[in-house]
């Protein structure tokens, strides 16, 4: 983790009519960071994540992701970053390859590349035999490790997760999240949201929104000590029930 | 007390694989029983197969004496059920789901009304809202509204609070709570290991087999080693060097925090700190704790592939 | 009873709340109608003829201007045997022939009476009627205009022919047809989308899990189907009627019972085919491609069923809109009543009844 700003996000705001989804966040994240981003359903995260994916365009703030100004230079935002959600998986009726090989292509890289890293990374992840299965054919945890390793295939300076462990079980959990702080020890920045209050203790910093509004943003250390509790659980219950 | 739902040796197959293997279950009556396992693990299949939705392939279940293939129709009646995905009509305001729900089981929502009253109430002021525009938590409430509306005897929930934030979860599991007053049966499964201590008692299931059925307590208690605790300046790096050190039996990472247990009967705490020093870790706290849920899961879950 | 109505208010809420239902049952038929209403009754023009005047005298010369100058007609050419006749309608060019008979002047005038043939290639079976209509109309006037300066009225007999389509005589084809179309749309793949629909978003696996039984889900969902299919029926029989002239010479209540049979026979088929599919794509795609195109090109509404290889009439036998189709005919242009329909309406009948012992017995009580 260094000190240099990788998503730059000064008084960024949402609205849909009178409703106001994003008011006013302010915050920064650092280059090869892993930032928890928290919140009840309906906070405000999925709006926030969809402006700083250049999906949507917010109502009003200076918003720049990886060094990129999110009205101006959307496209390049778009190339520089990776998303994976819970519900975006792969092609079913892909084989392995044949996603990694797609998606990489998406973002321009070379056959020859693609090739090589491929088969790089399903060694890595001991997954070589399965690179011609089809992805309807694999456990499930691992189909949640490839959407991942697709979505940091072609070296993205962020990659925004959202939900990516839903229903996973426990081992493959964290075996996920090894990949995470691999993926972060690499310098990329991760960007993570998570109805695990344990895996929120897993980010470097968490921020925590409630009605729109980032109500915490800290380490995870110091929230708990600031709000003098046991463990980020309390910690979000105590914010969310105030 | 007498059983409620009795499994026994139940097995179904799909494409060859046993999606449930020789189960065997007796909950008790008034009992809040959870089901535990991750996705893939049969515990929709078996819901199911309660909820008198699938047959199973061998092995029988009765509920309240009545048997989930033959007599289907008059367990129909006492069940009230919620399946996996958020299964109301999104199109139709709230209180006419609520309606809709109660009349199907020849009532009304005023004649039970004291049973969802806790709920209901929370979601009453949006009730000509159409169901499809409320929140996770709200529509939650009013699916668990909906299927108490005829005061069932038995209540089978399929991943109430999967995609639901914390605190929604929380308030959820309060209202189980509250209903076990009222003389319900409730059998209800869950992805989050967590919320497992607010059961009677669980059963852990993964790929189709029932790893353990006890109380919270007795299964925590059944941990067969001394779970460590361990914390430092940089977690993922004493992760790391735990995963290199010959005497590890297990590493993972909770929270802040790793849990450990040694191959050796009674670890040797100066020596683990000694070798995690020499590799360059600062600010390292190990002590003793109790095993949580999560634990005794991956625990049973390693026991069960070897 | 409770219970049902309650399920059937259900139903009511999912149909208007939904613009897109909304607009299949009741946007698209409208359109439908008024859509071949007008294109089939599209004025004539420049329509290709020819002619075979075995008299070639004044009178049949005079008719024969008349006719080509009207601006509705172009003379083509002018034939001399009967082997062109067929060469003629095979080329397909030209879409009628007019033949005067020999001698035509002179037996008009001793005789008072002299045949003109018109023959018109009814593949195009509602603009081969108005082209022989628009025919007869010149025809006749000139017989009145000369007819006016003589005491004897004089009178040409015309005498049409249809080619290729002889049954044909209709221009009001398309109401039938479209009216069995559009029912077959709204009951059966309505009724179907509906059901997978709840199959879709969870909701059928509530339902099941409840004291309601299979024949309270199925009726509860047919009923607001019936109702709004029967309007459906109702309105398009008025469109026809008001701004299409279509005729109804037969008994109403006859008619609307036919339709009501039919109606039915739409809802167990949609059912029957719930029954089948998981999703709502699926229904909608059974729905099109094994009711909907066999409705349009098999029934005999748009392409004649005797004009149909032998193997594809056995099919179209098989099709129900082919039976319903044939009963309105009768009913409402030639007025006849059930004596002349009754095994229609028997064929009908116990396609339904097949039908809905089908859906009952595949209709699953489990998932």
């Amino acid at each position: 983790m260094t000190q240099e700003k990788i998503i730059t996000a000064k008084n960024m705001t949402k609205k849909f009519g009178h409703f106001v989804a994003n008011d006013n966040l302010t915050f920064d994240v650092y280059k090869g960071e892993i930032f928890g981003f928290l919140g009840a359903n309906g906070a405000g995260k999925t709006t926030a994540i969809r402006i700083l994916c250049g999906l949507s365009m917010p109502s009003a703030g200076e918003i720049k992701v990886a060094g990129f100004d999110i009205y101006k230079q959307n496209e390049k935002i778009k190339k520089n970053i990776g998303y994976m959600s819970q519900k975006f998986s792969l092609y079913e009726d892909l084989t392995v390859y044949e996603n990694l090989n797609f998606y990489a292509s998406i973002y321009g890289m070379q056959k020859n590349e693609i090739k090589k890293k491929a088969d790089e990374l399903l060694e890595k992840l001991e997954f070589s035999y399965a690179k011609n299965k089809l992805i309807k054919d694999i456990p499930l945890g691992w189909k949640q490790k490839l959407a991942f390793s697709t979505a940091v295939f072609h070296n993205p300076k962020i990659v925004f997760l959202d939900e990516p462990t839903g229903g996973v079980d426990p081992v493959t959990r964290r075996q996920f999240w090894d990949l995470i702080y691999q993926t972060a020890e690499e310098g990329i920045t991760v960007f993570v949201t998570t109805h695990y209050m344990d895996e929120a203790e897993y980010c470097d910093r968490v921020s925590i929104m409630d009605e729109g509004k980032i109500v915490a943003l800290d380490t995870p250390l110091n929230l708990i000590e600031q709000y003098k509790v046991q463990n980020m659980d309390e910690v979000f219950v105590k914010i969310a029930r105030k | 007390m007498s059983n409620s739902i009795e499994i026994s040796s139940l097995t179904k197959v799909y494409d060859n694989t046993k999606a449930l293997n020789d189960i065997n279950l007796h909950i008790k009556k008034n009992e809040l029983f959870g089901l535990i396992g991750p996705d893939g693990a049969g515990k929709t299949t078996l819901i199911r197969i309660i909820a008198t939705l699938l047959l199973p392939d061998s092995g029988t279940i009765t509920v309240e004496n009545l048997d989930v293939v033959k007599d289907y129709k008059s367990l129909r009646k006492i069940y009230g059920y919620m399946p996996g995905r958020f299964s109301l009509y999104q199109d139709l305001t709230v209180i006419e789901n609520l309606n809709f729900f109660a009349t199907v089981f020849g009532t009304t929502v005023d004649e039970n009304y004291d049973l969802i009253k806790d709920i209901y109430s929370q979601i009453e002021p949006f009730k000509n809202r159409r169901a499809g525009q409320l929140s996770g938590g709200m529509k939650q409430k009013l699916a668990l509204s909906c299927a108490l509306i005829h005061k069932p005897k038995v209540l089978l929930l399929d991943e109430p609070t999967t995609g639901v934030d914390a605190v929604s979860r929380k308030e959820f599991w309060e209202m189980l709570k509250n209903l076990q007053k009222n003389d319900i049966t409730i059998f209800v499964s869950t992805p989050y290991m967590d919320e497992a201590s607010l059961c009677d008692r669980i059963a852990l299931i993964q790929k189709g087999k029932i790893l353990s059925v006890e109380t919270p307590e007795n299964i925590t208690k059944q941990f067969g080693k001394q779970l460590l605790q361990i914390n430092s300046d940089n977690k993922y790096k004493v992760l790391k060097d735990l995963r290199n050190y010959e005497f590890t039996n297990s590493v993972n990472s909770f929270g802040q925090f790793l849990h450990y247990t040694d191959k050796r009967s009674v670890p040797e705490v100066q020596s683990i700190k000694n070798y995690l020093n020499e590799k360059g870790n600062s600010n390292i706290n190990i002590k003793e704790i109790m095993p949580n849920i999560e634990d005794c899961f991956m625990d049973l879950m390693i026991e069960d592939k070897n | 009873m409770k219970r049902f109505i309650s399920f059937v208010t259900k139903e009511f809420h999912h149909i208007f709340r939904d613009k897109r239902t909304l607009i299949i049952l009741f946007g698209i038929p409208f359109a439908q109608v008024l859509l071949f209403g007008f294109v089939i009754t599209n004025e004539l023009k420049n329509v290709k003829i020819a002619v075979w005047d075995k008299s070639n005298d004044e009178v049949t010369k005079q008719i024969t201007d008349k006719i080509t100058s009207s601006g509705f007609f172009t003379l083509e050419e002018i034939i001399y045997k009967k082997e062109d006749l067929e060469r003629v309608f095979k080329a397909g060019k030209i879409r009628e022939v007019i033949i005067f008979e020999e001698n035509f002047a002179q037996k008009l005038k001793k005789e008072k009476i002299a045949n003109i043939q018109l023959i018109a290639d009814a593949s195009d079976a509602n603009s081969a009627n108005m082209i022989i209509n628009y025919t007869s109309g010149i025809i006749m006037n000139y017989t009145s205009s000369i007819n006016r300066e003589i005491n004897l009225p004089m009178q040409i007999h015309v005498n049409e022919r249809m080619l290729y389509n002889e049954e044909l005589r209709d221009v009001y084809m398309f109401v039938p047809g479209i009216m069995a179309m559009i029912l077959m749309l709204v009951s059966a793949m309505m009724t179907s989308i509906s059901v997978a629909r709840e199959k879709e978003t969870g909701t059928m696996e509530v339902i099941l899990v409840s004291p309601l039984n299979p024949i309270q889900i199925l009726l509860g969902k047919v009923t607001p189907y019936i109702v709004l299919s029967f309007l459906n029926a109702v309105t398009i029989i008025a469109l026809g009627y008001f701004v299409f002239g279509m005729p109804i010479m037969g008994n109403l209540s006859l008619l609307m019972a036919e339709t009501m049979l039919f109606i039915i026979l739409a809802l167990s088929l949609g059912i029957l085919i719930s029954t089948a599919a998981p999703s709502q794509q699926v229904a909608m795609f059974i729905s099109m491609f094994a009711l909907m195109l066999p409705t349009i090109l098999l029934s005999g509404f748009i392409f004649p069923i005797e004009n149909m290889p032998l193997i594809l009439q056995y099919i179209s036998a098989l099709m129900p809109p082919k039976y319903f189709i044939i009963i309105l005919k009768n009913i409402m242009l030639k007025g006849t009543g059930l004596a002349y329909i009754w095994k229609e309406t028997a064929i009908l009948t116990f396609m339904t009844i097949v039908f809905i012992a089908l859906s009952a017995k595949k209709f699953k009580v489990r998932l």
